[in-house]
């Protein structure tokens, strides 16, 4: 049941969400740690479910580990995307 | 977005509300105007009765067959209010059972299933519940504890007793975790109150009770609509005693 969505519109939608989470707008980047975004656990939760939501895609606990900068975060919904 | 005072539009599930304290928690969120879920397990007559009643006084309500300590039900629960009223933002976690007996006649059986309906259940049900009332930046989830566990121990009731003080502390817990996004996470901790399913455990407890009554369903209802209620926003992780001061 996943959506089509190209990587620009993904990294769009997080960037947006990130900004929604209180991260300074200018510091969002690709390569941005989540740490440096001040983008705690519960945000991540919180994107998690975005992504289901308007993408279809579920991500588990253990899909998440290690996902600790935007672009890992962005790939790791391309990925499920297939 | 938009709903009565303010907070956004979505429905309110009570598990276990065919009848007693459940069936009058559902009927005083219907008055609060929420929609409501009615689940049941086994009494469709029961819980069909309390939509009725909701209905009638002008309020919205559903009757939800499933067993919660079935996995697999708290899908079932959620899609259906889902579809039909909005995100679920009122979790009332009342579903319980009882296998009373003195610790050495307690069977694995009875130990786990009373663990399962009462504990696991609701972690089930609040985990399935959190990640749209983050979305919404509103939520409120109250379980029904009791003094028991929560409280005092109660000889015959170690099961019961364990399951209850589980849920306070998985109550507290969660409240920390989501406190931030506008979802309050409470317990309710009854007394001695009338339902058929105390029917004999308080006979010899009555005139503890400084209140020299049994609580009705409806004492323990007004708690949890209170909880549940905007006016509570910034109450979280606590446990309201409502037992007539027995445990004062």
């Amino acid at each position: 049941m996943a959506a089509t969505a190209t990587r620009e519109e993904i990294e769009s939608r997080v960037f947006t969400a990130l900004e929604e989470f209180g991260a300074e707008p200018g510091a969002i980047e690709p390569d941005a740690t989540f740490e440096s975004l001040d983008i705690d656990s519960l945000d991540l939760v919180e994107l998690a479910q975005i992504v289901e939501d308007e993408y279809g895609v579920q991500l588990k606990g253990e899909d998440m580990e290690g996902v600790d900068t935007v672009r890992k975060a962005v790939d790791l919904v391309m990925s499920k995307l297939g | 977005m938009g709903g009565m005072n303010g907070r956004p539009d979505g429905s309110a599930l009570v598990t276990g509300a065919s009848r007693g304290i459940g069936a009058a928690i559902a009927k005083a969120l219907a008055r609060e105007g929420w929609p409501v879920g009615v689940n049941f397990r086994s009494d469709e007559d029961a819980a069909r009765a309390v939509v009725d009643e909701i209905t009638q006084a002008g309020g919205r309500a559903k009757a939800l067959e499933g067993d919660v300590s079935d996995p697999a039900t708290p899908d079932v629960l959620f899609e259906a209010l889902e579809e039909e009223f909005g995100p679920v933002l009122v979790l009332i976690n009342n579903a319980g059972v009882r296998a009373d007996g003195l610790a050495p006649m307690i069977d694995d059986e009875d130990w786990n299933s009373v663990i399962d309906t009462n504990l696991s259940a609701a972690f089930r049900l609040t985990r399935r519940a959190l990640r749209p009332m983050i979305r919404n930046r509103y939520g409120r989830v109250v379980n029904i504890a009791s003094i028991v566990g929560a409280v005092k121990g109660n000889a015959g009731q170690a099961n019961y007793a364990a399951s209850k003080a589980g849920l306070v502390a998985m109550t507290k817990t969660v409240a920390a975790e989501v406190a931030r996004r506008g979802v309050t996470v409470n317990a309710v901790a009854p007394g001695l109150i009338e339902t058929d399913m105390s029917e004999g455990v308080g006979d010899n407890l009555l005139e503890l009770v400084p209140a020299r009554r049994a609580g009705t369903p409806e004492d323990v209802a007004e708690c949890v609509r209170f909880l549940a209620s905007d006016g509570a926003a910034y109450v979280t992780g606590v446990c309201l005693t409502v037992d007539g001061g027995l445990t004062a």
